[in-house]
């Protein structure tokens, strides 16, 4: 806030009229992008969504779980996989906002302005991957929190049950947090790369949604080698509860994921730093 | 003080900016003119690093833009008017502005009122009319209270009132002592609030030179006149700088290099009867359409268009 308001004119100067003395920090990039996030009716509505999503669809199978009214592939679920349960659900709502956050800028001409402003360009992006994905995972995190405090209330007299303080249970709450701030890190980078909000919501999709159910015409030995790398995986690994031999450890999944991410974002640099406007 | 050399902008096959060399100076407002296409947006998308120029280059105040430490206290450029978005309020579209450099809430509230957007600066951009965008357009411009003010095409869209507040703002920026580089490809615009042109055509130089000396080299100071004694009149006239054409066999002579008012002065003198005398004055616009004319004629023969350039 400090050197925001604190502009220091240097009046001493003889030579020059008494201008203020502006400059461009990163910090300041990172203010500027702050406030354009939240002056637009789009980030409320749709990070709204993504929790809504978290929340509802959690404690709506969590519901129907205590009636007895799923089928038998939710047997062996606990209270935080239900909980969980609206996570794929949440990363595209909190996707797409992450690829308007960037490539609405081009589709609206405002990256025009903003590059004007900022012409090194790369701190724009580090700021809105950085201020987005931490929204997006503070607000995912909050949405894992509650739908587990509540389901696992619904849930409790059923086998279901498990308290915050079982083994894996806080872990697979702030990995779900955690996947979903990347998503919204890998989103933004999408926004970069392609430029276009159609272009990164279908990649996104693509990505997230057809792909891992793509790998299944692959030849098995293949499918088993491949699989629990792609990103959706790799991801998932990361906020799972129970691992077997065809999914990665959570750490490792986070590796891999961190490793999609940085992938992205690099592609995203070299672009805007590369191509004219 | 902008400066290009070589300038070049290719888009693979196409060349949209073709070895510009000019220079912008302080105190005067510079009009760019050519037709649309002749490369005069990519040119300024170029001087604020939009664009990345092919080959050559083009500096603001000594620096290519991106290297200056507040680019938006040397250049404030309008660019195009739908450089915002629309969801976002005026204000807080020049405050994100303002923020990347650290200028204080009260320059953002100036710049609205000086752009006569006090009463909308709250309501979504979107909504705005043309003129409404373009005033906000320039309002962001004027944001750092730059040394450079670039606007291409700025009277677009605008109704009259707009159009002199643009002219009067234009104008009240180089009396300050800022460099003023306006677009348009309206040269009757231009006529009436630049002093110094840039004219491209094709992507290529056509003329950088005054008003004043544009509408002499188009013959703008020449002197019809209809006399019974046409030769005798020519002796009369004679003298240097002075230039007399006329077919032999009519009573009619084009003369330049001497006012309407002198030469009816010696006819008189010398008792030679006169029927016509009249001024012929070329406006910008035809001089800006001969110049231009020419880019096209010229078309895939560099010698005729450099030739003109360096003339000019």
């Amino acid at each position: 806030m400090s050197s925001l308001t604190a502009t220091p004119e240097p009046r001493l100067s003889p030579a020059e009229s008494p201008r203020p003395a502006y400059r461009v920090t990163g910090w300041r990039v990172l203010r500027s992008e702050w406030a354009k996030l939240w002056s637009l009716r789009s980030t409320w509505i749709t990070l709204t969504l993504g929790l809504m999503f978290l929340l509802v669809f959690g404690l709506i199978i969590s519901w129907q779980f205590n009636a007895g009214n799923l089928d038998s592939d939710f047997d062996t679920s606990k209270a935080v996989d239900l909980s969980l349960f609206g996570v794929p659900f949440a990363q595209l709502a909190l996707g797409v906002l992450g690829v308007l956050v960037m490539a609405g800028e081009y589709s609206t001409g405002m990256i025009r302005s903003t590059l004007a402003a900022v012409p090194r360009r790369l701190p724009v992006l580090w700021s809105k991957a950085a201020l987005y994905g931490l929204v997006a995972a503070v607000v995912a995190s909050a949405g894992a929190f509650v739908a587990f405090l509540v389901g696992s209330q619904i849930v409790s007299g059923t086998e279901a049950a498990q308290s915050l303080s079982d083994a894996g249970v806080l872990r697979s709450l702030l990995g779900a947090g955690l996947y979903l701030g990347l998503i919204g890190v890998i989103s933004v980078g999408l926004g970069a790369l392609l430029r276009s909000v159609a272009g990164g919501i279908s990649v996104l999709v693509g990505v997230f949604v057809l792909l891992p159910g793509l790998t299944s015409l692959l030849p098995s030995s293949w499918e088993d080698n491949i699989s629990p790398y792609l990103p959706s995986n790799a991801g998932e690994s990361m906020f799972a509860l129970t691992h077997d031999s065809t999914t990665l450890s959570p750490g490792a999944g986070l590796v891999v994921f961190l490793g999609w991410t940085a992938l992205t974002l690099a592609g995203a640099a070299y672009r805007l730093k590369r191509n004219d406007v | 003080m902008i400066e290009a050399q070589v300038l070049t902008k290719r888009y693979g096959e196409k060349t949209a900016v073709d070895r510009l060399d000019f220079t912008v100076k302080p105190g005067t407002v510079t009009g760019f003119l050519g037709p649309n296409g002749a490369g005069k947006s990519t040119t300024m998308r170029m001087i604020v690093g939009l664009d990345a120029p092919t080959s050559g280059s083009v500096t603001v105040n000594g620096r290519r833009y991106a290297q200056h430490r507040a680019p938006l206290q040397e250049v404030g450029a309008l660019l195009e008017a739908k450089s915002i978005h629309p969801g976002r309020s005026a204000y807080n579209h020049l405050n994100a502005l303002a923020l990347t450099h650290g200028i204080p809430r009260g320059r953002v509230d100036e710049v609205i009122d000086l752009a006569g957007l006090g009463s909308v600066a709250k309501k979504r951009a979107g909504a705005f009319s043309l003129g409404m965008g373009q005033r906000l357009g320039i309002a962001a411009a004027l944001l750092g209270d730059p040394q450079i003010v670039m606007l291409d095409e700025p009277v677009n869209g605008l109704d009259p009132e707009g159009v002199l507040w643009i002219r009067n703002l234009l104008t009240g920026l180089a009396q300050e002592g800022r460099t003023v580089f306006v677009s348009s490809h309206l040269m009757s615009e231009m006529a009436l609030v630049a002093d110094h042109l840039i004219i491209v055509g094709r992507g290529r130089l056509l003329a950088d030179t005054t008003v004043r000396d544009l509408v002499r080299e188009a013959g703008g100071d020449t002197v019809r006149v209809a006399t019974q004694d046409p030769a005798r009149l020519r002796d009369v006239l004679a003298g240097p700088g002075v230039d007399i054409t006329g077919q032999v066999g009519t009573e009619e002579l084009h003369v330049t290099g001497i006012s309407a008012r002198e030469i009816g002065l010696k006819a008189a003198e010398h008792g030679i009867a006169l029927f016509e005398l009249s001024q012929r004055t070329v406006s910008l616009e035809e001089a800006f359409m001969d110049l231009t004319r020419d880019a096209v004629e010229y078309h895939g023969t560099t010698t005729g268009i450099d030739t003109l350039g360096r003339v000019a």
